[in-house]
């Protein structure tokens, strides 16, 4: 049987992993290398980096952070932050990662998608969606809006149409971020994922506003997710993405235990 | 030992030769080069993508060079679209023909409410007697991710069910597929490997 996937995320700012809230009083966590390498003892179905750094002289940096943290992890790992263009892509592919995700640069210019899918194929390309539900659209949920650069400004487009079109250009995969529920700890959109995962026949991965881990049972039951982000892990009272699943387990939710 | 990876083009090698490396294996890779294929102790043809890249190994000579050496009983291991090359063909490329070492074709999963691509961790039940799956415990989790696969037959070494069940690794002689990514699979992938690595003719059955 197919299982839920508990995605262990990384933020890493300077080749160090990250933690702060909105990208603010960011405090030094450690090396992602090491802690890549802990998330995936301890039980992560897969590893996630997002650099927030976006600078140029950043890029360098990023190809050797994702090079030294590739080297030991054999579970699979996405990267993503910055990733403008299919060379840019190429690079962290080279690296050692076995998926990128894109954001900002695929709203800018959508055949980004199929040109990582067509050297690289559908399955590592994971399209990364920002989206805020509008109260003033026909259907707030449906017609949530996207935004690009962090989530300052809006994209023009609507969730579950860029989705649709993210799916048709070639992407293997979608991370959906509610930016209502990022950072609440109030649980995950439900309704938004589940409206994306509906309306696509590829992979939904949910993010934003854990607290508990009855919303991650929730996401994969009510939200249709097939796979969520754990952003940090250890504020749901859990102690590592093992102890996650054993709880989601014993709720009915099919997980890969042991791990 | 020295094992002969076989780039086609198809996706990125770098997981596959970092995991092999890991085992101990001293790596080698040809993009076209039919010498490494003539002395090889081991082939690995990974493949993350289209079946319709395989044509390269048509173009290249590659086909007829590793078809020899499965014939001279070198150990092989295809991987994802590499296992599925080891059939006839596959609806996703009608015209480009596999290697035919297995009869079958491989195939689009079924129209349901199921997702496709089949992506993520699946377990495998895996048949007595595998040498491949040696030691891999019912039940034990592998990483996936595909659209197309290969039926169920006499030489499925495990079978996985998402929408219907299908061959996740095949296994006749000397000759193995996994539909799975071992690379990406943890523990369990890397016992596959290593099971892969350390197979001998006339072996430890």
């Amino acid at each position: 049987m197919i299982t839920k996937r508990i995605i262990a995320c990384l933020d890493v700012h300077g080749g160090r992993v990250v933690k702060g809230v909105q990208f603010v009083d960011l405090i030094d966590a450690g090396d992602p290398a090491t802690q890549a390498a802990r998330h995936a003892r301890e039980g992560a179905d897969e590893i996630v980096l997002l650099d927030i750094t976006a600078t140029h002289e950043g890029r360098q940096t990023l190809l050797e952070t994702v090079r030294r943290t590739a080297r030991e992890l054999f579970v699979p790992f996405a990267v993503g932050g910055g990733i403008r263009t299919a060379d840019d892509a190429a690079q962290v592919f080279e690296a050692g990662a076995d998926k990128v995700s894109v954001n900002s640069a695929a709203l800018a210019d959508p055949t980004l998608i199929d040109a990582i899918g067509r050297s690289f194929g559908a399955q590592a390309v994971v399209v990364a969606i920002d989206a805020r539900r509008d109260p003033r659209a026909a259907d707030p949920v449906r017609d949530a809006q996207v935004f690009v650069q962090g989530g300052r400004k809006p994209a023009g487009r609507r969730v579950v149409e860029w989705a649709r079109e993210a799916e048709a250009r070639g992407a293997g995969e979608i991370l959906l971020t509610s930016m209502d529920s990022d950072g609440m700890r109030t649980g995950f959109d439900c309704e938004l994922t589940a409206a994306v995962s509906e309306a696509v026949g590829i992979p939904v991965i949910a993010s934003g506003g854990a607290g508990t881990v009855d919303h991650f049972t929730d996401v994969f039951g009510r939200g249709k997710a097939d796979a969520a982000l754990a952003a940090s892990i250890f504020h749901f009272g859990v102690s590592s993405a093992r102890a996650l699943k054993e709880e989601l387990a014993k709720a009915g939710v099919s997980v890969r235990l042991p791990c | 030992m020295r094992v002969t990876v076989i780039d086609y083009k198809a996706g990125n090698l770098t997981s596959v030769l970092k995991a092999l490396r890991h085992l101990g294996a001293e790596v080698e890779v040809t993009d076209g080069d039919l010498a490494p294929v003539g002395l090889a102790e081991r082939i690995v043809l990974p493949g993350v993508g289209h079946f319709a890249a395989t044509q390269r190994l048509d173009v290249t000579g590659l086909t007829p060079a590793i078809r020899a050496a499965i014939e001279r009983g070198v150990p092989f291991l295809g991987i994802c679209v590499g296992m599925q090359w080891l059939y006839a063909g596959s609806s996703e490329a009608p015209s480009q023909p596999g290697l035919a070492h297995f009869p079958e074709r491989c195939t689009r999963f079924s129209e349901s409410h199921e997702k496709v691509p089949h992506v993520g961790w699946n377990s495998l039940e895996a048949r007595s007697g595998s040498r491949l799956l040696a030691g891999v415990e019912p039940g034990e989790f592998v990483y996936f991710t595909h659209s197309y696969k290969a039926p169920v037959t006499a030489d499925t070494a495990a079978v996985t069910h998402y929408i219907e069940p299908f061959a996740s690794a095949v296994e006749r002689g000397n000759v193995m597929g996994v539909q799975f990514h071992p690379e990406k699979s943890a523990a369990t992938g890397l016992k596959i490997l290593g099971n892969f690595l350390s197979w001998e003719e006339k072996g430890t059955e």
